[in-house]
């Protein structure tokens, strides 16, 4: 993957191969079944150190949300939204509210923001009810 | 604690805007004023704890200073670093390793515009922030205050006139200190009406951008002996951290403190209720709110309806951020340092319009990071 040398974390190429192909990636544990994110070599919750990675559904629930009113990136035009999600496998994550503003509470899919010369980048829409 | 330890000299450096200093001459300057108040020269200097001093902090300032220490510390807590360094000076002194502790900090991030809400480039790099957290546009810090202020509003019904409460108490004790930055009347309403940075945070509940830093003096009953001001006395000390990502944050609501605040009290013997004066950092109004509940002045969820009455302000119950804090006083990127030199000055009972009137114990209370460390103090006039 040409993208694989922009990323210079070896730990993470998983992650971001899984963007590749607009699979949302999250480390899970062989032995007690954990889900973990950011990706580690051991399981928080009980040590063992066979993790693999899985595709996540994709589906989560708001834990927190701001709207942002400055601007910090030249693809971002403020307002925008970013949020801490709870993906239904466990991890929580930050990441972009794209369309509709969200709440707290509020359930929300995976959508991919296209980037140049970078894998996709995983950010979250409210969930058709 | 087995042998009691002092705090027997503070002091400021230059603040506001500093354009004729560098940051070491700031550093300099206020340590030969705080040794002057201890009543040491620059040659008792065994032990130095530095923090945001450039690479290897403690090397730096003590070739500056012309003092060759036995005990380095340049440890990293952020703004919480200096109450952890007064935690680190306390087990160094206690086993022998040093006897005159200098705590030192300067910073000009005003003059030199050094802060940038971004947070670092977009391009990926090492840094797993970088990778997952970056790209989103979420501001440094102040992004992630925001979404711990979101979470404890939705939880306990806290509100942003709550939240305001505590930038204008701030704003109150600011206009009793000439020194203060920011003076001019604040009222709930113009915190309510001020622009939005990153929702539920708006403009003021938001810290000052100024130049600034200190010096402190930590050491011995017997090497505070000569001490021209009264000796502060170190009841308790105690650190933490929970998290850097905020991702990892186990519960938004609930920061280091309540680690290093029960600690810290359990260590001075003492409670919450028996606190005269109350140094919290107040980077942003939400951070007050989160200590004043993990420290024990009030239950998990019950911040907002604490302050509403004004407790906080001159004359209040809990008189609190009395130099104007962070928000209104100073904020020269790290405030933990002038929060314990405004705790010492209270105690001393030298607080000129703003002294709290027979203050006998103070808790200076920083926190750092993205709401990631805390380092509590508590002192006492003896």
């Amino acid at each position: 993957m040409s993208d694989r040398m922009q990323i210079d974390d070896p730990v993470l190429w998983p992650y971001w191969e899984g963007a590749q192909r607009r699979a949302l990636l999250v480390q899970r544990c062989q032995a007690c079944g954990h889900h973990q994110h950011y990706p580690r070599p051991f399981c928080l919750e009980c040590d063992a150190d066979t993790l693999e990675w899985v595709e996540t559904k994709g589906h989560g629930t708001v834990h927190s949300v701001t709207t942002v009113h400055v601007q910090l990136l030249p693809e971002l035009k403020p307002p925008y939204q970013v949020a801490l999600i709870d993906l239904d496998e466990g991890p929580r994550l930050v990441t972009g509210i794209d369309g509709t503003p969200c709440a707290i509470g509020d359930r929300v899919t995976v959508t991919w923001r296209e980037r140049e010369g970078l894998p996709p980048l995983p950010n979250f829409t409210k969930a058709a009810p | 604690m087995p042998a009691p330890l002092y705090i027997t000299g503070v002091a400021e450096t230059a603040l506001g805007e500093v354009p004729h200093e560098n940051e070491l001459s700031m550093v300099a300057k206020a340590t030969r004023e705080a040794l002057a108040e201890a009543g040491l020269k620059r040659r008792d200097i065994d032990g130095l704890f530095v923090n945001y001093m450039g690479e290897e902090g403690s090397v730096q300032v003590a070739e500056y200073l012309g003092i060759q220490p036995r005990f380095s510390d340049s440890s990293d807590l952020g703004g919480a670093a200096f109450e952890a360094q007064v935690h680190h000076a306390i087990a160094a002194i206690q086993a022998g390793f040093c006897e005159v502790a200098l705590i030192a900090y300067a910073s000009r991030q005003r003059s030199r515009r050094a802060r940038s809400l971004s947070g670092g480039a977009p391009a990926m790099g090492v840094p797993i922030m970088h990778q997952l957290e970056v790209p989103y546009g979420l501001p440094s810090p102040i992004g992630r205050y925001a979404l711990i202020a979101a979470r404890h509003m939705h939880q306990y019904g806290t509100t942003r006139a709550q939240l305001a409460e505590i930038a204008v108490a701030a704003r109150l004790w600011a206009q009793k200190n000439p020194k203060a930055w920011s003076r001019d009347p604040l009222t709930i309403e113009d915190c309510l009406n001020a622009r939005p940075i990153s929702e539920p945070l708006h403009r003021n509940d938001i810290c000052l951008v100024t130049d600034g830093g200190g010096a402190c003096i930590v050491t011995t009953a017997e090497r505070a002996r000569d001490a021209a001001k009264k000796p502060i006395r170190i009841l308790g000390a105690a650190e933490s951290h929970t998290h850097w990502h905020i991702s990892q944050m186990k519960d938004l609501t609930i920061s280091a403190a309540a680690k290093s605040g029960p600690e810290a009290f359990a260590m001075a013997g003492i409670t919450p209720a028996d606190v005269d004066i109350l140094q919290p950092y107040d980077s942003f109004t939400i951070t007050v709110l989160l200590a004043l509940e993990d420290l024990g002045f009030c239950k998990k969820g019950e911040g907002g309806a604490f302050i509403e009455s004004g407790v906080l302000r001159p004359g209040g119950k809990l008189p609190s951020m009395t130099s104007g804090g962070g928000l209104s006083y100073n904020h020269p990127g790290a405030l933990g340092l002038m929060l314990l030199i405004e705790a010492v000055r209270q105690l001393r009972g030298e607080a000129g319009e703003r002294q709290v009137p027979n203050a006998k114990i103070g808790v200076a209370h920083g926190v750092g990071g993205l709401l990631s460390t805390a380092g509590t103090v508590i002192l006492a006039r003896e």
